[in-house]
């Protein structure tokens, strides 16, 4: 075993754990932004809007991730890059980076996946809870803000938690596109030192501990949310 | 079908055609080999979780650790560096065998490599799940195949096996699905199955576009006709189970 290349790269691996951590946060906030109205109108909204999100969802659980991942960054990156007009913009530095690409096929990817948890979600919130809260006079907005969405959340909780571990153990994809998130970074120790396991049992270690705080955090967060149970 | 050509550029027909002028053949042989891939790495997958949930649950305190070890750092590790660990520690583990006993490294066939390190990977999650499911047989009708005097053996072949079969299909079918698109993943380290013939020819052809969507159709299709056939033998295997509400 030989890690006297640690020291040097340490600082790097560092960036590549936070960018690892963005990574994460990014695609599940975005996805879950995504995910709640693809779960709520396949309930509630039209029945044309419903198929578009139940395809959406079909979509997204039926294809891999890591194809979503290059049909973006190299089919949309090379559709991108032939409109002069878009590399003159001012988006252009985002839209070349691969860092975009990636938090957006994770975030559409985890809006497919999400979108059919939280339809389960806006399911299994008793009706008789919305139709005391319309008894109330409270409008569809704030029966929805106030009792239907925090009920589903805190219903889905754990699931969700499930949901960020996979999402966690599936960013080291963005390594694919140049992005230098902990994997990527093991990928270049990997390149400069021709050592085959050191870093690779690194990076199996380091994203144990990611896990674990991940699951630890849900539980946190489990535990403060006042249940009857 | 003109509208898709036309949104592709007019290529549509002849890029993707078979023979020499086209990947059509090239794509489908990627296809075949995925679909190979995933059968077989979902068999070792089965084998492997049989064996987990059997340590889990009947083993003693040493084949109980491994197990419990195997499946827990299994499932925190990202797949992706799961299969280039297991990837080099595999070929070079099974170059130090062969040299053990008198015979030169070998390449190890990429295919091959592909099916044991996602086969590996599937045995962690299908030993939860047939944990699961043995843990949801009812007791009686163990209790009632011993007191006819049956092995252990012979209990789990016509009790255990049965009867945990209707609970473990959510899971199994989850993990077909699962497994397929992790094939996709083995395109970094080989060049045989869909996604790297995918990868290859767009970047020949500077067809991106064209080539990753036509990749994930075929990928889209194999899950849908998948989960068709699931719900059919769901259907079958639940017969025996009463419905719930």
């Amino acid at each position: 075993m030989n890690w006297s290349w640690f020291p040097e790269y340490f600082p790097l691996l560092l960036q590549g754990m936070w960018l690892t951590i963005q990574l994460l946060a990014l695609s599940m906030v975005f996805g879950l932004i995504i995910a709640v109205p693809v779960g709520l109108v396949q309930i509630t909204g039209p029945r044309w809007l419903g198929a578009i999100a139940r395809g959406y969802c079909t979509v997204m659980r039926g294809t891999p991730l890591l194809v979503q991942l290059w049909l973006l960054y190299f089919g949309l990156g090379s559709v991108f890059a032939s409109y002069p007009e878009i590399r003159q913009s001012v988006f252009w530095p985002i839209l070349r980076e691969g860092y975009f690409y990636a938090v957006l096929a994770f975030s559409l990817n985890e809006g497919g996946y999400a979108g059919e948890i939280m339809r389960g979600a806006f399911l299994s919130v008793p009706r008789g809870e919305l139709e005391s809260a319309r008894a109330f006079g409270m409008s569809p907005w704030q029966v929805l803000r106030r009792i239907w969405l925090p009920r589903a959340f805190r219903n889905v909780l754990p699931t969700l938690a499930g949901e960020t571990v996979l999402m966690l153990k599936a960013t080291p994809l963005a390594a694919t596109v140049t992005v230098l998130d902990i994997f990527g970074v093991i990928l270049r120790v990997r390149q400069n030192t021709y050592l085959t396991y050191e870093p690779l049992l690194l990076a199996a270690a380091l994203y144990m501990v990611l896990t674990l705080i991940v699951t630890q955090m849900f539980s946190r967060i489990e535990g403060q949310v006042p249940s009857r149970r | 079908m003109a509208a898709a050509a036309d949104l592709v550029g007019g290529m549509f027909p002849e890029i993707l055609s078979f023979g020499e002028k086209g990947f059509g053949d090239e794509l489908l042989r990627g296809t075949q080999y995925t679909l190979l891939i995933a059968a077989c790495a979902y068999l070792l997958g089965v084998a492997l979780g049989l064996l987990g949930a059997a340590a889990k649950l009947y083993g003693g305190p040493i084949s109980r650790g491994i197990g419990v070890l195997y499946t827990s750092i299994v499932r925190s590790v990202p797949e992706l560096v799961l299969i280039l660990i297991l990837y080099f520690a595999g070929t070079r583990g099974f170059n130090t065998l062969l040299g053990f006993f008198g015979a030169g490294p070998v390449e190890v066939n990429a295919t091959l490599a592909a099916i044991v390190v996602l086969g590996v990977v599937q045995g962690a999650y299908h030993t939860e799940v047939f944990r699961a499911a043995i843990l949801a047989v009812p007791p009686g009708l163990i209790e009632a195949g011993r007191a006819f005097g049956m092995g252990r053996l012979l209990i789990f072949r016509r009790i255990i096996g049965p009867a945990m079969l209707p609970n473990a299909i959510p899971g199994l079918s989850n993990l077909w699905l699962i497994v397929i698109k992790d094939t996709a993943l083995v395109a970094v380290v080989g060049n045989v199955e869909l996604l790297s013939i995918t990868a290859s020819a767009a970047a020949f052809t500077k067809k991106y576009m064209l080539f990753y969507l036509t990749t994930a159709l075929i990928y889209l299709t194999i899950t849908l006709v998948s989960g068709y056939l699931i719900s059919l033998l769901e259907r079958h295997y639940r017969r025996g189970q009463t419905r719930l509400a």
